[in-house]
């Protein structure tokens, strides 16, 4: 069954509203247009407007209105169509979705979802381009993911939707046209990462768009004798840790890969944890691939520069080993 | 105005909400209840008049001054107070205090203390309700200051353009902080800020506990037969301070004393006896029962435990990672 992640995505959504009446989807031009990125192409005429929902350019307001109904016994699935936007919806994420449950002292929980594309790579420059899955991964009291497979685009969704709290869901722009043949789509795990390679010579970290690239750099690695763990951290928040120092006290070397810029990132957390947790098992200073600290910009050759890809991972993990690059 | 059990019982809620609020200054200034501290004082007879035309399956959605529409919702004074004093008794377990009270079971949203956020929370209820064809209301109150953020905006269209069944109860006190509405807003007719988005609106003396009454009864009314949201603005005045950090530059002492003579618990006292509705006993009666029930409030709060700091990480998520 020939699929890709944007199919994933729309499956995942249409078999959770054929299976249960509460799930809505709420969004600008998710109805008539498609969805953006047309993931919910051909929704409305299935589910009527109803439960696929238009929205005005309002994402603070729609954002706030899916939290609430949530809390008033739906299941909406809100889509922000790009992470840059999402900020202006942020107040209503961090300061409602997420502080509710504990201001309330566990009386109110917000089974919310909330999609958003994320991502460079399409030359949509500095307004449609960033990686900000930090910002709420920052944050307690939501769970952040990053499906980088088709399996996973329907299968964390899908879990996701059973969640009694708020889920902040990226998906890479440039995921959207990845191809599959899974047997069937289920649902999948939303706790853990997973080694989508394994090697004992090095763990490469990434998530999200830059899954991909790394498999693509193992790929490499391993033509000149360097095996890598490749771990697709696939949840944001709360980390796997135990997948990661597993991987680390095997291979004694790490890359971490992550879109975002450097200053404060992920990448930044993941190997404070690293040093944390396995310090005396490193054989070479962790090294980090992430995104030139500069807004994205237009021009193809200065976006790609500006990104982690594929030869820039293969010259972290070769200079680990005091290669010259 | 003719029935006496509507009498006494609005007369008592506003005197409840005075003398509890009284109690909290006191009790801050004794350094009982911490961190902002904001007080209904003055603005009794809007929550007076308007929560008791709601039913139980209704919602509430509240500012960081709630502390008289959780009251009037139904939570004990008592839970109240030991919310403000950090006790793990209180109605949000002491981990909102005095801008985060909660009650789930009375259908009480917070406690909320971005401004005008509780209006897409309200919008997103009122929306589930429709979704799910059940006939209930959410009510939403906020200030006037609410009505120059987005979300006020964003709030109103959406709720007219899909016709949910939202209560928008705009507590104007003149003042947004210590910014008055003429300073804060281009237009100050919010009735007309309300029919630009379609919504239908009406303003009601909200000094006076009889025309808050009415005019959500009408709202009320309006949104069970029309559905659709309804925008009411009730024009009252803050006595005290914004909160108990606020040194009150910003405005004259002489305009907050020509506004304390429209006292609304006074007001309505006085009316009520002229009507012979009440007698001087009566009121008396009240004010004692008030005390009582505001005591009662206090030694519960002082008799309240601390939780263990072991349990500091729970109610994060619903099942802890």
């Amino acid at each position: 069954m020939k699929t890709t992640y944007r199919g994933a995505v729309h499956d995942a959504i249409a078999d959770a509203m054929r299976a249960d009446a509460r799930v809505v989807l709420l969004g600008e031009d998710v109805g008539r247009y498609g969805g953006t990125y047309a993931v919910s192409k051909g929704m409305l005429e299935e589910f009527g407007s109803e439960r696929i929902r238009d929205t005005p350019i309002s994402e603070l307001g729609f954002v706030g209105i899916g939290i609430g109904a949530a809390l008033g016994g739906l299941r909406p699935i809100v889509e922000v169509m790009t992470v840059n936007f999402s900020l202006l919806a942020l107040d209503q994420i961090v300061n409602t979705a997420a502080a509710l449950r504990h201001m309330s002292n566990g009386q109110f929980s917000v089974p919310v979802v909330i999609r958003m594309a994320t991502g460079a790579g399409r030359q949509l420059a500095a307004q449609h381009s960033h990686s900000l899955e930090n910002w709420y991964a920052h944050v307690p009291g939501i769970t952040v993911l990053a499906p980088a497979t088709v399996a996973d685009a329907y299968g964390m969704l899908r879990t996701a939707l059973t969640n009694p709290d708020p889920v902040v869901i990226f998906e890479h722009v440039g995921l959207y046209n990845l191809s599959a043949d899974p047997d069937e789509l289920v649902a999948t795990d939303i706790s853990r990462a997973v080694l989508r390679r394994n090697g004992n010579d090095a763990t490469v970290i990434a998530y999200g768009g830059c899954v991909p690239k790394a498999l693509d750099a193992a790929e490499e690695l391993a033509a000149g004798g360097i095996e890598c763990d490749v771990i697709d951290l696939r949840v944001l928040r709360p980390l796997d840790d135990t997948t990661i120092l597993e991987s680390v006290r095997r291979t004694h070397r790490v890359v971490v890969v992550d879109e975002a810029w450097r200053t404060g990132s992920l990448a930044a957390e993941i190997s404070s944890r690293i040093v944390e947790g396995a310090f005396y098992e490193l054989d070479a200073p962790i090294a980090r691939v992430c995104t030139m600290e500069v807004p994205i910009p237009y021009a193809k050759h200065l976006e790609d520069a500006a990104l982690p890809q594929s030869d820039k991972i293969v010259a972290a993990v070769r200079g680990l080993f005091g290669d010259a690059q | 105005m003719t029935d006496e059990t509507l009498a006494r019982a609005l007369l008592t809620d506003m005197i409840r909400i005075r003398r509890m609020e009284e109690k909290c200054a006191e009790m801050y200034s004794a350094g009982k209840i911490r961190g902002f501290l904001h007080l209904y004082v003055g603005e009794e007879a809007v929550a007076a008049g308007s929560l008791r035309v709601l039913g139980s399956e209704d919602a509430v959605i509240a500012t960081y001054r709630e502390h008289a529409h959780a009251l009037l919702r139904g939570i004990p004074m008592t839970k109240i107070m030991a919310e403000m004093f950090g006790k793990q008794e209180g109605c949000s377990g002491g981990r909102g205090g005095s801008m985060h009270l909660f009650d789930a079971d009375r259908r009480f949203y917070g406690g909320n203390a971005i401004v005008a956020a509780g209006m897409p929370l309200a919008a997103g209820l009122a929306f589930a309700d429709k979704q799910l064809k059940r006939d209930r209301i959410s009510a939403c109150y906020f200030g006037e200051g609410a009505t120059a953020e987005g979300a006020f905006h964003e709030s109103m269209n959406m709720a007219e353009l899909w016709q949910l069944p939202v209560l928008f109860c705009c507590e104007n006190n003149r003042y947004a902080m210590g910014t008055s509405i003429d300073r804060e807003l281009s237009q100050v007719d919010l009735i007309a800020k309300a029919e630009s988005y379609r919504v239908p609106a009406a303003s009601a003396d909200g000094m006076d506990v009889i025309a808050c009454h009415d005019v959500m009864a009408q709202a009320v009314d309006h949104i069970r037969t029309q559905g659709g949201p309804f925008f009411v603005e009730f024009r009252t005045y803050r006595f005290r301070p914004h909160s108990m950090f606020d040194p009150e530059l910003y405005r004259d002492k002489a305009e907050v004393a020509q506004w304390r003579e429209h006292d609304p618990i006074q007001a309505f006292t006085d009316r009520c006896l002229a009507d012979a509705l009440l007698t001087e006993a009566d009121v008396a009666t009240i004010e004692q029962a008030v005390a009582a029930e505001v005591a009662e409030a206090v030694d519960y709060a002082e008799a309240g435990t601390l939780e263990s700091v072991d349990t500091l990480t729970r109610n994060v998520m619903t099942v802890s990672s």
